[in-house]
Parts: C-alpha cells; sequence; structure tokens
C-alpha cells in the first residue's frame, strides 16, 4: 500500500506538468513585464513538453520523444525572436511594462 | 451611317465635355458644328435613299441592342427611320447646324463656351432619339433628356438666381407633363399590350370599328381616350399648352440661340410630333381629339393676347411661340395632322429666324432686351432687319409666304373637318389677328419709328456666323411654304402637289373629309377675311408703335384695368403660386417639421443610438491590453473543449 503510494505514476507527471502550465498562464495572463512574459511562456511549453514525455513514455510510442525534440527547437528560436523584439522595444520606449503599450499609435 | 446621324452630336458633346474648362469659343464652336454638319449630311443621305424607294417601303429600321425584355413586354433600343422622323431630323439637324454656327458670334464672349456648345450637342442627340426611336420607352429616354438639358441651357447663366429659377420652373413644370407622359405609355401598353409606334399604330389602323365602338366602352373613359388624353398631358408639358405653358416665356432667361433651338423650333414641338406620330390613336379617340383641339385654340388665343403687351423682345417671341405651337394643336385636334407637321416645320424656320434676329439685336445693344429702348434698328442692322421682315411676313401669314400655306390650311380644316367647329375656327381666327398686331408692333418697336437707343450704345450689323444662319432661314422662311401647298391654293397655281402630304401620306389614318359644292368659294372667302383683317390689324399696330406712339400712351390710359390684366399675363402666375404652390410649399414644411423631424428622425434618432449604446458595451472588451486578449483566447479554449466534451 505504501509502496505503492510512494511509486511515482503517469498522475504525478501530468499533475506535475498541468501545474507547470497554470503558473506559465497565470504569468503570462497577470505579469506585466515583457520579459516575465516570454519568461511564461517558456514555462508553458515546457509544461507540455513534459506531458509529451510522459505520455510517449507510458504509451511506448517515440513520437512523444520527437515532438518535444522539436517543440525545444522552435521554443528556442521563438525565444530568440521574442528577446530581440524585447530589446528593441526598450530601446525605443525605455519601457517594459505591457500596459505602455496598449494603443496602436504612440 | 445610321450611327454618324445619330451618335456625331453624341461625340461633340463628349468631346467638348471632356475640354469643357476650354475658353475658346471658335475651337469649341468648330468642334459641335463639324458634329452636327455630320449628322445634317447623313439625315440629308438618309433622305435621297428614303425618296428612291417607293412610297409603301419608306422605312428603315436600326436596332442597337435589346433593351429590356420582361414576360411578354420588350422593348428594343430601335430607331426608325421613315418619312415622318425624317422630317423632323432634317429640321433638327438642319436648323440646328445653322443655331450651332450663330452660337460661334453670339456666345464669343462667354466664358464657358465648351460646355454650352457640349449642352447644345447633347440636346440634339436627345432630340434626335425622340424622334428616332420606334417604341414609346426610348421616345421617352429621348423626352427627358432634352428637358434636361433644356434645364441645363436655360439655367446656363446661373450665378443669376432668376435664371436658375427659370431653369427650375421649366424642369418641373415638364415633370408634371413627364407624368402623364409615362401614365399614357402605361395606358397604351395594357390596351395594346405593345409600346411600339408600329404596333400600336398598326392595330388601330387596321381595326377602326373594334377600338371605337365594340371592342371597348367608347366615350370619355375608353382607355384609348385615357390613354390619348394622358399623352397630351405630356405633351402640354413638353408643348407649353394651357395650363402648363408658364414655363417657356420664363425659359427665355436662356442663351438667345437656346431660345431659337429648343424653345421655338424643336423640343418644343415635340408634343405635336408626339401626336402626329400616334395619329391612329387619337383618330380613334375623338374625345381627347376635341379637347387637344380646345386646348390648342385656346393656348393660340390667350398667348397670342398676352404677347401683344410684352416689351421684352425675347418675351414676345416666347408667347408667340406657345400661340404658334396652340395652332399646330388646334391642327392635330381637328385631324389636319399634314397641316400640324407643314406648320412645325415652317414655324421651325420663321420662329428659328426670329429668335436669331432677336439674338442678333440682343447682341448689337449689348444684352438688352427691352424694346422701349430700341427703334430704328433698321439703318444699323440691315440684314438682321431684312431678314427679320421675312420672318414676320411669315409668321403673320403673308400671301404667299411660308406661314400663310401651313397656318391657312390649320384654320381652313378647323372650319371644314367633321372633328372642327365654326368656333375653333374663330378662335384661331381672332388669335390671328393678335399675332399680326403683336408681331408688327415687335418690328414697330424695335426696327422701326423714332430710335430710343440711349447714346453710349451703338448698335452695329453682327459678324457673318451670326447673318448666314438669318439668311438662310430667311430663305427657308420665304419659299418652305411651297413644299405644303395646301389643296385649295394649289388649285390657283395649276394643282400643285401638297409635297409634305404626300411624303409623310402612308404614314397617316384616313378618315372621311366632306367634299362639299362650294368648298373651294368658302375656303377663299374664309381666306380673303384673314388677310384683310390681318393687314388691318398690321397696320393699326405699325400707326400705334411707329408713327404715333403718344396714341399707344393714351390708350394704355383709357384701358388700364384691361391693360394692367393682359400686362400682368392674366395673373396667372400668381394665381398658380396661391392655388397650388404656396399650399403645397406649406404642406411640404408641415410635412418636415412634424412627420420629418418630430417621428422620422426621432426613430432613426434613437435606434442609432441604441446601437451606439450597445457598441459603447462592447468597445470596452476592445481595450488593447494583450493579457485581457490572451484571457479572452483562454476563455474561448476552455468553452470549446467544455462544449466538445459535452458531446
Amino acid at each position: 500500500m505504501l509502496s505503492s503510494a510512494m511509486t511515482i505514476g503517469l498522475g504525478h507527471y501530468i499533475f506535475v506538468s498541468g501545474a507547470l502550465f497554470v503558473v506559465g498562464l497565470l504569468g503570462v495572463l497577470l505579469r506585466k513585464n515583457i520579459i516575465v512574459i516570454l519568461m511564461s511562456i517558456e514555462l508553458m511549453l515546457n509544461a507540455v513538453n513534459l506531458a509529451f514525455v510522459t505520455f510517449g513514455y507510458y504509451f511506448d510510442d517515440v513520437n512523444g520523444a520527437v515532438i518535444t525534440l522539436f517543440v525545444i527547437a522552435i521554443a528556442a528560436a521563438e525565444a530568440a525572436v521574442g528577446l530581440a523584439l524585447v530589446v528593441n522595444l526598450f530601446k525605443n520606449f525605455r519601457e517594459l511594462n505591457i500596459r505602455f503599450f496598449e494603443h496602436l499609435k504612440g | 451611317m445610321f450611327y454618324l446621324l445619330l451618335f456625331a452630336p453624341l461625340v461633340g458633346f463628349l468631346i467638348n465635355g471632356v475640354r469643357f474648362r476650354s475658353q475658346n469659343a471658335k475651337v469649341a464652336g468648330a468642334i459641335a458644328c463639324s458634329a452636327m454638319a455630320v449628322s445634317f449630311l447623313s439625315a440629308v443621305a438618309f433622305f435621297f435613299q428614303l425618296k428612291g424607294l417607293p412610297a409603301d417601303e419608306r422605312v428603315f429600321k436600326f436596332v442597337l441592342f435589346n433593351w429590356i425584355q420582361v414576360a411578354n413586354f420588350s422593348a428594343p433600343m430601335s430607331f426608325t427611320i421613315d418619312p415622318l422622323s425624317m422630317v423632323m431630323t432634317l429640321i433638327i439637324t438642319g436648323v440646328g447646324f445653322l443655331i450651332h454656327l450663330f452660337s460661334v458670334g453670339y456666345m464669343d464672349h462667354d466664358e464657358r463656351p465648351a460646355k454650352y456648345f457640349s449642352y447644345l450637342n447633347l440636346f440634339v442627340f436627345n432630340m434626335l432619339l425622340l424622334v428616332l426611336g420606334s417604341n414609346l420607352l426610348v421616345m421617352f429616354v429621348g423626352w427627358e433628356g432634352v428637358g434636361l438639358c433644356s434645364y441645363l441651357l436655360i439655367g446656363f447663366w446661373f450665378t443669376d438666381p432668376a435664371k436658375a429659377a427659370a431653369g427650375m420652373k421649366a424642369f418641373i413644370t415638364n415633370r408634371i407633363g413627364d407624368a402623364g407622359f409615362l401614365l399614357g405609355i402605361f395606358t397604351l401598353f395594357s390596351v395594346f399590350g405593345t409600346i411600339s409606334f408600329e404596333g400600336i399604330n398598326s392595330f388601330a389602323m387596321n381595326n377602326p370599328d373594334v377600338l371605337a365602338t365594340g371592342g371597348f366602352t367608347g366615350g370619355w373613359g375608353a382607355p384609348v381616350t385615357l390613354a390619348c388624353l394622358f399623352l397630351f398631358v405630356g405633351a402640354m408639358g413638353k408643348s407649353a399648352q394651357i395650363p402648363l405653358y408658364v414655363w417657356l416665356p420664363d425659359a427665355m432667361a436662356g442663351p438667345t440661340p437656346v431660345s431659337a433651338l429648343i424653345h421655338a423650333a424643336t423640343m418644343v414641338t415635340a408634343g405635336v410630333y408626339m401626336i402626329i406620330r400616334l395619329n391612329p390613336v387619337f383618330l380613334i379617340a375623338p374625345d381627347a381629339m376635341f379637347v387637344v383641339a380646345c386646348v390648342g385654340a385656346a393656348t393660340a388665343l390667350m398667348a397670342a393676347t398676352i404677347g401683344v403687351l410684352q416689351n421684352d423682345i425675347k418675351k414676345v417671341l416666347a408667347y408667340s411661340t406657345v400661340s404658334q405651337l396652340g395652332y399646330m394643336f388646334l391642327g392635330v385636334g381637328v385631324g389636319a395632322f399634314g397641316a400640324a407637321l407643314a406648320h412645325l416645320m415652317t414655324h421651325a424656320f420663321f420662329k428659328a429666324l426670329m429668335f436669331l434676329g432677336s439674338g442678333s439685336v440682343i447682341h448689337a445693344m449689348h444684352e438688352e432686351q427691352d424694346m422701349r429702348k430700341m427703334g430704328g434698328l433698321k439703318k444699323q442692322m440691315p440684314i438682321t432687319h431684312w431678314t427679320f421682315v421675312m420672318g414676320w411676313l411669315a409668321i403673320i401669314g403673308a400671301p404667299l409666304f411660308s406661314g400663310f400655306f401651313s397656318k391657312d390650311e390649320i384654320l381652313w380644316m378647323a372650319f371644314h373637318s367633321p372633328r372642327g367647329s365654326v368656333v375653333l375656327w374663330g378662335v384661331g381666327f381672332v388669335a390671328a389677328l393678335f399675332t399680326a398686331f403683336y408681331m408688327t408692333r415687335l418690328m414697330a418697336m424695335t426696327f422701326w419709328g423714332k430710335s430710343r437707343v440711349p447714346k453710349e450704345v451703338h448698335p452695329h450689323e453682327s459678324p457673318w456666323t451670326m447673318t448666314v444662319p438669318l439668311i438662310v432661314l430667311a430663305f427657308l422662311s420665304v419659299f418652305a411654304g411651297w413644299l405644303c401647298v395646301p389643296h385649295g391654293v394649289g388649285t390657283l397655281f395649276g394643282h400643285m402637289h401638297n409635297y409634305l402630304d404626300d411624303w409623310i401620306h402612308p404614314l397617316m389614318a384616313t378618315f372621311d373629309m366632306p367634299h362639299g359644292e362650294n368648298d373651294l368659294q368658302i375656303e377663299f372667302m374664309l381666306m380673303g377675311l384673314t388677310l384683310f383683317l390681318v393687314f388691318v390689324s398690321s397696320l393699326v399696330a405699325y400707326t400705334l408703335y411707329a408713327k404715333k406712339p403718344e396714341v399707344a400712351e393714351r390708350n394704355k390710359e383709357r384701358f388700364k384695368g384691361l391693360y394692367e390684366l393682359v400686362y400682368n399675363k392674366y395673373w396667372v402666375d400668381e394665381a398658380y403660386f396661391k392655388a397650388l404652390i404656396n399650399p403645397l410649399v406649406r404642406f411640404s414644411q408641415g410635412l418636415w417639421s412634424r412627420v420629418d423631424v418630430k417621428v422620422i428622425d426621432r426613430l432613426t434618432y434613437n435606434i442609432s443610438d441604441m446601437v451606439k449604446n450597445a457598441g459603447g458595451g462592447l468597445k470596452m472588451v476592445q481595450s488593447g491590453n494583450l493579457q485581457m486578449y490572451a484571457l479572452y483566447i483562454l476563455i474561448g479554449l476552455v468553452c470549446s473543449l467544455w462544449f466538445l466534451m459535452e458531446r
């Protein structure tokens, strides 16, 4: 009973993955700093990665791991582009608060 | 070639219309005149082609495209050249060309000659549509088109509010007539099931008995009678008959060549042309014809009496035009379609001549139109004077001048035709005396007698572009009558043919004309009476206004009441304002302030407020806050997932 309780199973992985996703989501929705928002997006992506790997392992399917590799590559590219944009925004406006960019016409 | 005839004026309109800013009257005039010349020459070519055919086959048809085709209603954009439309086409393009030429000189100093000439060309194009169209709908397109051009040209000098108002008056008055014309088209279609002239006329020509008695109930309510009356309402508007004649005298606000072309020679005769074109239909509606004749005779007399006391040279000519149009309607009303067409033609020549002559005078007098400031212009303007004399002799019906033949024939038919009566003849006869009086008065006040020209004005003869049209038209005014010598007069010259009657004969429905023993004697007696009294009337006018103006002044005092009544045109305009226009304006104002502002506007405002408020609520969503948008996406995602799982 104890041993089975201590075994880390599918449910645990999924729970962690879900928790990470929600944390990331809340970060995207609530934080004001653009860099933090980007970081939160990374967090969400990684939560999804975790879910993919878990399901791949449990269903004995290699595709889960493959997709994860793709996601990591794309996430890296996305982070590069996103950070470049943020750097430029900061250079132009000296501002990183997302609420500052509400209006199309500055 | 037909395209040349019809579309040359349209091309001229487009060219001058595109370069409407040009201020060069010579170039604009050259373009417009050459368009007219092309059109006229192809009309002449068509005339000879037509003449080469046997009398029964003289018709050319052209279909451009199928315009409207709904169930059993069809209105192709098709045109017919037959003897009747040929006569009109020759008048329109021929007189039109001369008037275009005259305009080159007349509009020399104007600021917008290109615009003027483009309108003039557009008018001719529409007029050709009107006369050449082979069904009522094409005719109606032209009918509206000439109305538009008339409006544009009357109000050509629109910076003067009175002139702009005159244009609007013409347009609105015509609108009333046009409504009648449309109703007439509808009624004819419901009766005959077709709107092509050929179909309508052949049906009426082949079954006169059926239509008059059997198939339809006779009398005033008969559909054909109703249709004819509706069409005549249209003709009243376009051809300025009682009660819709009021626009024509005001239309003199336009440039004088326009008055000559549109308001004397061509457009205003459209109503007469339409009735002649539909003569078989009118013949089977005797009641409608009686109305036409009465209105025509009344208009002829009334307008002639008003003309007697006008002081504006163009106003006199305008009332004269109304009066002469009345003669034409008297003619068609008593079934003298040939005589009406003859008068239409001769009138087109001599009235265009006199309008152009008055234009020449006005041009020389530096835009002065008041005859009280003229007089004795004979010496300074010999060509204008002599051509004007020809027009004067033609209109009063001096023997062997063109007006003599046509007017005499109309009067004789009014007396003799079974549709006519002594009363109609009498009214026409009295109108002829008044015609002689006011025309002689016009001549006396303008050209003869003592000069009343102000010192600073130096009248001079006009340039050749203005005198050449005058001379050509004077020639036509004198000799055109020989084309339509009436039977009675013809006997004097060895039974001369009435060429015009022979020419249009295939298109005319015939009806029995009584032949009495003494017809010829009676005709000559009436003619002699008319001629004698016309001579007396002219002599009186000459004495009063050229020799002894002081007597005319004295008479003015003696008959003050009558003078005031006639001088103010029987207060017709004022009566219209009082009885119709002012109540209508008040009614409209009431509608505006009560119904429009209080009900309709309020309703629309309320609806728009509702929409605006709803939108205002939704506007909150569109805040620009990126994180809110992300939240919406999330909500949307959750909802759709939930929806999918529920299923």
